[in-house]
């Protein structure tokens, strides 16, 4: 028990390159994200799955990097926050989110916006119900909601006017 | 941060490689699928294992197949979202798309697939806390300790199976698949939760739950499941209660099975409910006395996030509303 | 004072829905939060919890953890002896227990290690002997006498039993206005304790050079007293200890106080030397708390057949947990701001708050004035039914009117309550619903005010509350330094919006250095919604001194007179001639070479002539004062209990609005949050234990439970506010509770004398059962 269990070597992809390092396997996609990535922009609010704040997507998906093993993300491609933006332009997610106001303390914040981005890639005109279902497993105690859910129609509008306009 | 404890991760890609490690490591090792309820509990010190078995990659543990002949085969790895958006669920076996809609929160459904949601840890207010929490209390005989803080004087652990798919999969005669190192065996839904708070299933600890069989829906089939929750996402059931019926031609009832949820430590067939429910044309009366039948037989303990009493009045609530649910469209 | 500033016509930034300065860091990722902070050669730490609610320590014995590979100090109660407390007349905490254990939770060592995980480790190799002694868990527990064998929680404590706290204080002739009363209601109210639950997990990093010079980054609204008690516990002077808030991940009260890790984190760092992190996991946040008192209320109003109150008896006892934290200003504030809603004949107060064996409760947003808020508004609706008046005109009717003052000598000066209630009835067509909505179906309406900052600091002393610098430079940017710390409420963006304004420069041109004792000058803190008033005023000061400099230098360069010089859109320019204009970077380079490094400072006091002069009299008075009205609308579910809220409109007085959009956030936040405590969120309790130490139990309200929040701005021009405004981070919570409560009132056709209103308790009611169904309760909760 006392024999500190030795790191793995692995490559997981991150936010679109393929990161080779060393971490303990029974390390949490959480841990590895902001203690050996440096990827802090990810959040914990709980560590037990029961606030939302550490979503990112694996293989596109919503997943809960509290109770996600690195070890098992290996050759799935990752998406954390910091990965939205795309280049040095906001994520229209991101900027809805800024322009709205939908962000107070921010730390519920990179979570919502990550399921945000996944709600809008599978619909861009998703309903007020819709929002609030897709986004029913964050925890937000600054914003009553109001204004992220007004946010991601917003963001889901002008994604809408890009495509088509 | 809450961490988790050391073990060794062994993914594997099929349902043999599973079985050979579990059988190696015996009750040192504990297969994950989605881990939303594994790894919360090791990180509270509920399980310590030396080896944690990744199923995640057995492809062949994700298909999902209906045909009206053989009804639904759902891999065990299916996720809890795909079962609830999936048409031919949607369409046959509704009380299960509602009842794998309702667990957790988006990500948790995304991540959580069936197989774990059947095996999932039994539950109690003096259980599911951390490992300091526990200790100071005294520890509980689910673990660490000889008393059950429950049933001070019960002999057995009273902690409750708060799956929501566990009461619709006995409630639709579910067969689970088990696998082992010596092969496979099918065990109705009925004798698959064991009535142990301390042991959730009879899975032995050797074995993968490979795969679910839903018999084709019958003629006039009907079906709800109804939950009680303070929120409505995250939180697990206070209660369920699962209905199927099925009806003939002039739409009297030919079979019929209530099942309760998040009361017992295996959800609880109400044989007296679906046994005034046979013959019935749905009328009005047969169903508030088969709901007083469900009343009558759970009887829920000071386990979970609402009083007993609470609960127990509930129960011919919820009954009655699932009830109406299947009879609704028949009158 | 001259400060505040006239309604602007020249500027772009005050009144402007813009987006927040710190929006683009947090919307990315890239905003660092304590946690998100690391440092070579870092060391990670643990705190030793006390298992028991109630026991003496009787021996420590960490020689074995120690041991531990990995692990590389451990420090108990005899290492960090000197007692704290955030208010001078309430020292009665130390770092790690000493003697005796009061809660389970309390911490009693604390451990730092190479990893988190060994610090756990060894965390559970301490072995501690503890006499266990019987505890205190309710309200009436404390109050009965104790027996030999009992034990008072504080033995030093003076009072009797296990009180902390008595209040009596009484304004006008409160006899002879119950006598002149044609009816007296008489009620008995429980609001349950609940917690902040603010989403970023508590932490704390140090580290301490080899020049003796420490720093710590830690999670706090309060990073002035922060400084304070750490120079007092650590033994060395404040002169060589640095405190910065980063961003805070929500406050909302709970982080208001110093607490055992971020003194913990700063020992082991001077001890070390070595940077060290203590991050608390969300059950410890549980422990330390500092939250909503659970208070019993008992309320006895006198009025005239048209409503007017003739007389107003108000007692309250204040369950509050283990220690003292803000509990004597929560016992204060139970009492004090009641009159500052509506007019009363007399009002008599009587508050005790005791300690129990439970984590300590604190000020949560609202402070204190929340239960009290609750039954009161209650109680008016129950008066407006029994007297036929409609809810929302008879308040108006009482209400407090501006430039007067209370019956408790509290001078109110803007006043928006009217304008709030008639938004909200309008807004919802209240007088036409309430009582006639199907049954199941009800809406709720009530009142409320709050402060701009407290008058008096906590600490008393004659120096400012807030402090503010502007700098500008040479390249034409503009930095304020405050020393605010932004828990989200946005108060960097409210100094730089005010600068932004005065100096005509776009918001973007200005940046903030906040929360650094080092760096910034004092503010108090994030509490009592007393930054935008406080600090506002003090960075508007420092502006203008600037301002000032830089008009006089630019009137020279223009050839005009300084009075004609305004400041908008980056230039400075003649009022009469607009085309005469030079940029601002042009302007300061000017002002700079004229007078030098251009700096301007500003502090904000309040006036002191707010409060009347008897003992308890510093609590409550304020510069100004909120006024909030809401109106819920709710749909009962007969058989279950569960009541769904459909709609919340609430409608604020903010004074100016600086950012609307900002406001808006704050008053749907406040909705949501105080939602949340009417209908679910409590701190339960059961054989010693918190019950319910996680989010999962804890039920906050998700967005499927929550409506989408309607949000009215109600502008008042607030003369002594910078560019007008009051407060909006606290204020709208407070009618949100009673608001639903008689929502479910009008639904049910019964009142329900407790929170939260969990559907067991609406079943209760609705079956006109007496008696608790939830046993736990310190107070049978009646049912009419």
């Amino acid at each position: 028990m006392s024999a500190a269990p030795s790191k793995m070597l692995a490559t997981l992809n991150v936010n679109g390159r393929d990161v080779t390092l060393a971490f303990l396997p029974h390390a949490t996609l959480l841990e590895v994200l902001r203690e050996e990535l440096r990827l802090t922009g990810t959040k914990h609010g709980c560590e037990l799955g029961q606030c939302g704040a550490c979503t990112v997507l694996v293989d596109g998906a919503p997943v809960l990097s509290c109770l996600t093993l690195a070890a098992d993300t290996i050759d799935r491609p990752i998406t954390s926050v910091e990965g939205i933006a795309v280049a040095d332009a906001l994520h229209p997610v991101q900027r809805a989110f800024l322009d709205l106001g939908a962000a107070q303390c921010g730390y519920c914040t990179p979570g919502f916006i990550v399921a945000a981005v996944h709600l809008l890639e599978r619909t861009t005109s998703p309903s007020e119900t819709e929002i609030r279902e897709a986004l029913a497993g964050h925890l937000c105690r600054c914003t009553g909601y109001t204004k992220i859910v007004e946010a991601v129609a917003l963001a889901g509008q002008r994604m809408r006017a890009t495509t088509h306009g | 941060m809450l961490r988790l404890p050391a073990f060794e991760f062994r993914p594997v890609r099929s349902v043999e490689d599973a079985a050979a490690l579990l059988s190696e490591y015996g009750s040192d090792a504990l297969p994950v699928a989605g881990g939303t309820d594994l790894y919360a509990n090791m990180k509270l010190g509920l399980f310590t294992p030396r080896v944690v078995v990744g199923l995640r990659s057995i492809a062949e543990l994700r298909r999902m197949h209906f045909d009206p002949a053989h009804g639904l085969r759902l891999g065990a790895l299916c996720s809890l979202d795909s079962i609830a958006r999936d048409p031919a669920v949607l369409l046959h076996y509704p009380a299960l798309a509602t009842a794998a809609a309702m667990v957790g929160t988006p990500e948790i459904r995304s991540m959580g697939t069936i197989g774990g949601n059947l095996c999932l840890e039994t539950r109690c207010t003096y259980y599911n806390q951390s490992a300091d929490w526990r200790k100071a209390l005294g520890y509980c005989l689910k673990r660490d300790g000889d008393l059950c803080r429950v049933a001070l004087h019960s002999p057995t652990c009273k902690a409750i199976n708060a799956s929501d798919t566990a009461p619709v999969m006995q409630a639709y005669d579910a067969r689970i698949s088990l696998v082992g190192p010596h092969g496979a065996r099918v065990v109705a839904a009925r004798d698959f939760f064991s009535n142990d708070g301390a042991h959730a299933t009879v899975r032995q600890s050797d074995e993968i739950l490979a795969e679910i069989a839903l018999p084709p829906p019958p003629r006039g089939a009907r079906s709800s499941y109804r939950k009680l929750r303070l929120r409505n996402a995250f939180d697990f059931p206070l209660l369920g209660v699962a209905v199927a019926v099925a009806t003939n031609e002039a739409g009297a009832c030919t079979q019929a099975r209530v099942l309760l949820g998040a009361v017992g430590s295996a959800p609880i067939e109400v044989e007296g409910a679906g046994a005034l429910l046979l013959g019935s044309h749905f009328a009005a009366a047969t169903l508030a006395d088969a709901a007083e039948e469900v009343f009558r037989a759970g009887k829920p303990l000071e386990n979970a996030n609402a009083s007993l009493l609470y609960r127990k009045r509930m129960l011919r609530v919820l009954a009655q509303r699932a009830l109406e649910d299947v009879a609704a469209p028949l009158r | 004072m001259g400060n505040n500033g006239a309604r602007s016509t020249e500027g772009r930034v005050v009144g402007a829905a813009l987006p927040r300065i710190d929006g683009y860091a947090k919307v990315t990722g890239a905003a660092l939060f304590a946690d998100d902070m690391a440092f070579p050669r870092m060391l990670f730490g643990r705190l030793l919890r006390s298992p028991h609610a109630h026991a003496r320590i009787l021996s420590i014995d960490y020689e074995k953890a120690l041991r531990l590979p990995g692990v590389v100090a451990i420090a108990t109660g005899r290492d960090l002896p000197v007692r704290y407390g955030i208010l001078p007349s309430t020292q009665d905490e130390t770092v790690f227990a000493i003697e005796k254990v009061r809660y389970v939770g309390e911490p009693v060592a604390g451990i730092v290690a190479e990893d988190e995980r060994t610090a756990q480790r060894a965390a559970a190799l301490i072995e501690v002997r503890y006499e266990a002694l019987p505890s205190v868990m309710s309200i009436d527990d404390a109050l009965r006498d104790l027996t030999e064998n009992g034990e008072k929680i504080h033995p030093e404590s003076r009072k009797s039993n296990n009180v902390h706290k008595d209040v009596h204080l009484t304004f006008g002739d409160i006899e002879a206005g119950f006598a002149d009363a044609d009816r007296v209601f008489d009620d008995e109210y429980f609001f349950e304790g609940n917690t902040h639950a603010a989403l970023e997990e508590h932490s704390a990093v140090a580290i301490c050079g080899a020049d003796g010079k420490l720093t710590l980054w830690s999670s706090t609204q309060t990073p002035h007293y922060l400084h304070r008690v750490a120079a007092a516990v650590l033994e060395m002077p404040a002169s060589r200890i640095r405190i910065i808030a980063p961003p805070i991940g929500g406050g909302f009260g709970g982080k208001t106080e110093p607490v055992a890790h971020e003194l913990a984190a700063a020992y082991f760092a001077r001890a070390t030397g070595r940077p060290v992190k203590f991050t608390l996991t969300r059950e410890e946040i549980f422990y330390t708390h500092r939250g909503r008192h659970p208070v019993r209320i008992h309320l006895q109003t006198g009025v005239k057949n048209d409503g007017t109150i003739t007389a107003c008896r108000l007692q309250t006892w204040l369950d509050g947990g283990a220690f003292g934290s803000y509990g004597v200003a929560t016992t204060y504030y139970t009492g004090a701001l009641l009159p500052v809603t509506y007019k009363m004949g007399a009002y008599a107060f009587d508050g005790c708050r005791v300690y129990t064996n439970k984590p300590p409760c604190g000020p949560k947003r609202g402070h204190g004035t929340t239960q009290p808020r609750y039954a009161f508004e209650s109680q008016l609706d129950d008066i407006a039914n029994a007297l036929g008046l409609d809810a929302g005109a008879y308040r108006a009717a009482i209400a407090v009117v501006p430039y007067s003052r209370t019956i408790n000598h509290l001078r109110v000066t803007s006043c928006g309550i009217r304008e709030a209630l008639s938004a909200v009835a309008e807004r919802t067509d209240y007088g036409a619903k309430h009582g006639k909505l199907a049954p199941g179906r009800g809406i709720g309406l009530a009142a409320s005010a709050y402060l701009c900052g407290a008058g008096l600091p906590i600490y008393w002393n004659p120096m400012p509350h807030s402090g503010a610098v502007v700098k500008v430079d040479r390249g034409g940017g503009v930095t304020v330094f405050c020393g605010t710390s932004d828990c989200g409420q946005g108060s960097q963006n409210m100094l730089a919006a005010i600068v932004a304004e005065t100096l005509g420069v776009d918001i973007l041109d200005v940046s903030v250095c906040a929360g650094d004792t080092d760096l910034t000058p004092v503010d108090l803190g994030s509490y009592s919604s007393r930054v935008t008033f406080m600090a506002g005023n003090a960075a508007r000061s420092a502006a203008l001194e600037v301002r000032e400099r830089i008009a006089a230098a630019a009137a020279a360069e223009l050839g005009i007179a300084p009075e004609r010089c305004a400041f908008a859109s980056g230039r400075i320019f003649d009022r009469d001639e607009p085309d005469r204009a030079l940029a601002f970077v042009d302007a300061a380079r000017a002002a700079e070479a004229r007078c030098g490094t251009l700096v301007g400072v500003g502090s904000y006091t309040p006036p002191a002539d707010l409060h009347g002069d008897f003992k308890g009299s510093g609590v409550g008075p304020s510069p100004a004062y909120s006024y909030s009205a809401c109106v819920a609308e709710v749909e009962v579910d007969f058989e279950t209990g569960e009541v769904r809220v459909d709609r919340i409109v609430l409608a604020h007085d903010c004074g100016r609005a600086l950012n609307p959009s900002i406001v808006e956030g704050q008053i749907e936040g406040s909705a949501y949050m105080g939602m949340g405590e009417a209908l679910m969120e409590e701190s339960a309790f059961r054989d010693d234990l918190h019950r319910i130490p996680n989010l999962l139990d804890y039920k906050t309200p998700t967005m499927l439970d929550t409506p989408s929040i309607e949000a009215i701005v109600i502008e008042t021009e607030e003369l002594e506010g910078p560019y007008g405004a009051k407060e909006a981070g606290e204020g709208p919570l407070n009618p949100v509770i009673p608001a639903i409560a008689n929502a479910v009132a009008d639904a049910i056709g019964a009142r329900i004398f407790a929170t939260p209103i969990v559907p067991e308790r609406v079943l209760q009611a609705l079956d006109g059962t007496t008696g608790p169904l939830r046993l736990r309760a310190p107070v049978a909760a009646r049912t009419a």
